[in-house]
Parts: structure tokens; C-alpha cells; sequence
């Protein structure tokens, strides 16, 4: 097998998301895990620039990094017990989460292994900025405005449920 | 487009890389002399009491909701701001309801009182004058000296 640089950065950045992932699962403190979050996000971010989709991979930063990161830090600061304990986290329900995992690893591969996945050979790594604005703008057009009432709903039961009263 | 993004790569691994040299080198050079006070919380000419981790105010997390809602309306901006020269008229008035459906939320939410920061009322807790702040200051001060 010909590794290039293109495969090398690949499995760096795999080995990045995966292991900051796994430093994520079973780091017993809840800080460390959403900064091995970070790392996956930023993995993640890096496979999407590989896969030529460079507008995703800033949204990815951009929104995951910097916005969902930020809120489940937030989410875990908020905690009504968080002085005078260790934040950490425990294993609970060993059995039936270890049958919910095994199923969903079944169906994951399953999936996996059934898909005719039709890989593109060779793409180009033009800018698909704008060929996305254009689709959302014509062929996309309902999708893209439904979408600003699914923000709506958001926005507004995020702010019902925040609200102390 | 690659190599752009190979100029960021360049950047996050030259970054990663001079803080881990950095660290290691200060590590190599400095002398070590432990005690007590390095560890307590740096604040400014105060006494620190208690933890650092206390629970954060409840209104940090509904502005960065709001925030994060807003971030990705403005995800949909950028595409639109690039083809918005092409598609004129037609593209100005979609991006007009999209954003007027939003600012309904906003609308809502500032009507609301979700973006109003609420202080906690201030009330002078007999602890602050207590002196006994002061004879913890001069039993540390003490046990640095000694």
C-alpha cells in the first residue's frame, strides 16, 4: 500500500478524534471529557477539509467548537451540586448498557457493511461555499425556511425551560 | 482550497508544538521550591475562601442558548452572502423572511425578560466583618515564615 501525506495526515487526524473520544469516555472527571470533546470536534473538523467539504468543516468548528462546547461546559457549571464534591462520573446500569451498545454496534455495522457505498475515486478541493448557497437558494429553498422555524421552536423552548419561574 | 488548509495544519501543529517546547524548557530551567500559598487561588489582595468551582449563574447559560441559535442562523448567512450578487432581488427577500422568523425569537425572548441580567440582591453578610479573615492572613504569613 502507497501511504502519502494526504494518508498520514487521514490517520493522524483519525487517531486524534478517536483517542480523544476514548479520553472522553473514560476520563472519570467531566472537565477532562469535554476537553477531549474539543479534540474530537476539531478532528473531526479536519477529516470533513479531507472529504473536500470545507464549508462544513468551519461550520463544524465554528458552531461545535464554539458554540455547543461552550453550552455543555456551561450545562456542567450549572450543576446544583458542584461544591465541596469531585465532578466526576461513575458507571451505572452495566448490563442493560452494554446490551444497548452491542445493538447499536450491530445495526451501525450492519449498516456498514451493507451499503454499497460508491466512493468517488478522485474530487476536486474547490470552494462549495458557494455552490451551497446557490442550492439552498433555489432547489433547497422550503428546507432552508423550515429551517428558520425549527431554529424558532428552539429558541423559544430553550428560553421556556432556562427560565427560573 | 488543500493547500489553505494546509497552512492552518502548519499552524495548529506549529502552535502544539511551541507550547509543548516552551513548557519543557521551563521545566528544565527552573528551580522548584513548593510551599503552601503557591497553591491557594491568586486574587488580588484578598484573602481566596472556598472553591473555585462554584455554580455558575443560571443567565450564562440562557444567553449562550440564545447565542448558539444565532450562530447558526448566521451559518446560513455566509452561503447566502456568496451567491447573493448572482440571485439579487429573489435572494434578498428569502433571506429577509428567514431572518424576520428569527427575529421573532428574538422578539419573544426580549419581551420575555430572557435577556435581562438578573443580579442577585446585595447583602453585606456579617462574615465581612468578622476579623477572623485577619487572623487567618497573619497565621499563613506565619506559617510561610516559619
Amino acid at each position: 500500500m502507497n501511504i502519502t501525506l494526504f494518508d498520514t495526515i487521514f490517520y493522524l487526524l483519525a487517531f486524534l478524534t478517536l483517542g480523544s473520544a476514548a479520553i472522553m469516555v473514560f476520563s472519570k472527571n467531566v472537565i477532562y471529557s469535554a476537553v477531549g470533546l474539543l479534540f474530537t470536534f476539531f478532528g473531526v473538523a479536519g477529516i470533513y477539509v479531507l472529504l473536500a467539504a470545507d464549508f462544513v468543516a468551519v461550520v463544524q468548528v465554528l458552531v461545535y467548537v464554539g458554540g455547543i462546547l461552550i453550552l455543555l461546559l456551561f450545562g456542567v457549571m450549572l450543576s446544583n451540586k458542584i461544591t465541596n464534591i469531585e465532578i466526576t462520573t461513575e458507571t451505572l446500569h452495566f448490563l442493560p448498557a452494554s446490551l444497548v451498545v452491542i445493538g447499536i454496534f450491530v445495526v451501525l455495522y450492519r449498516v456498514f457493511i451493507t451499503t454499497d457505498w460508491n466512493p468517488v475515486g478522485s474530487y476536486n478541493f474547490d470552494p462549495t461555499t458557494h455552490e451551497i448557497g446557490t442550492l439552498l437558494m433555489t432547489d433547497y429553498l422550503i428546507p432552508f425556511e423550515i429551517a428558520s422555524i425549527l431554529l424558532l421552536g428552539a429558541l423559544i423552548g430553550a428560553a421556556y425551560i432556562a427560565r427560573k419561574d | 482550497m488543500l493547500s489553505n488548509f494546509g497552512s492552518i495544519l502548519f499552524f495548529l501543529i506549529f502552535g502544539a508544538v511551541f507550547v509543548c517546547v516552551n513548557i519543557l524548557l521551563s521545566r528544565l530551567l527552573q528551580t522548584r521550591n513548593p510551599y503552601p500559598v503557591k497553591l491557594s487561588v491568586y486574587e488580588c489582595g484578598e484573602l481566596p475562601e472556598g472553591n473555585s468551582w462554584i455554580q455558575f449563574n443560571i443567565r450564562f447559560y440562557v444567553i449562550a442558548l440564545i447565542f448558539l441559535i444565532f450562530e447558526v442562523e448566521i451559518v446560513f448567512l455566509f452561503p447566502w452572502a456568496v451567491v447573493f450578487k448572482d440571485l439579487g432581488m429573489f435572494a434578498f427577500v428569502e433571506m429577509l423572511i428567514f431572518v424576520g422568523i428569527l427575529l421573532v425569537g428574538l422578539a419573544y425572548v426580549w419581551a420575555k425578560g430572557d435577556l435581562e441580567w438578573d443580579k442577585p440582591e446585595q447583602v453585606p453578610s456579617p462574615e465581612l466583618y468578622r476579623t477572623d479573615n485577619v487572623n487567618s492572613a497573619v497565621k499563613i504569613t506565619e506559617s510561610v515564615a516559619s
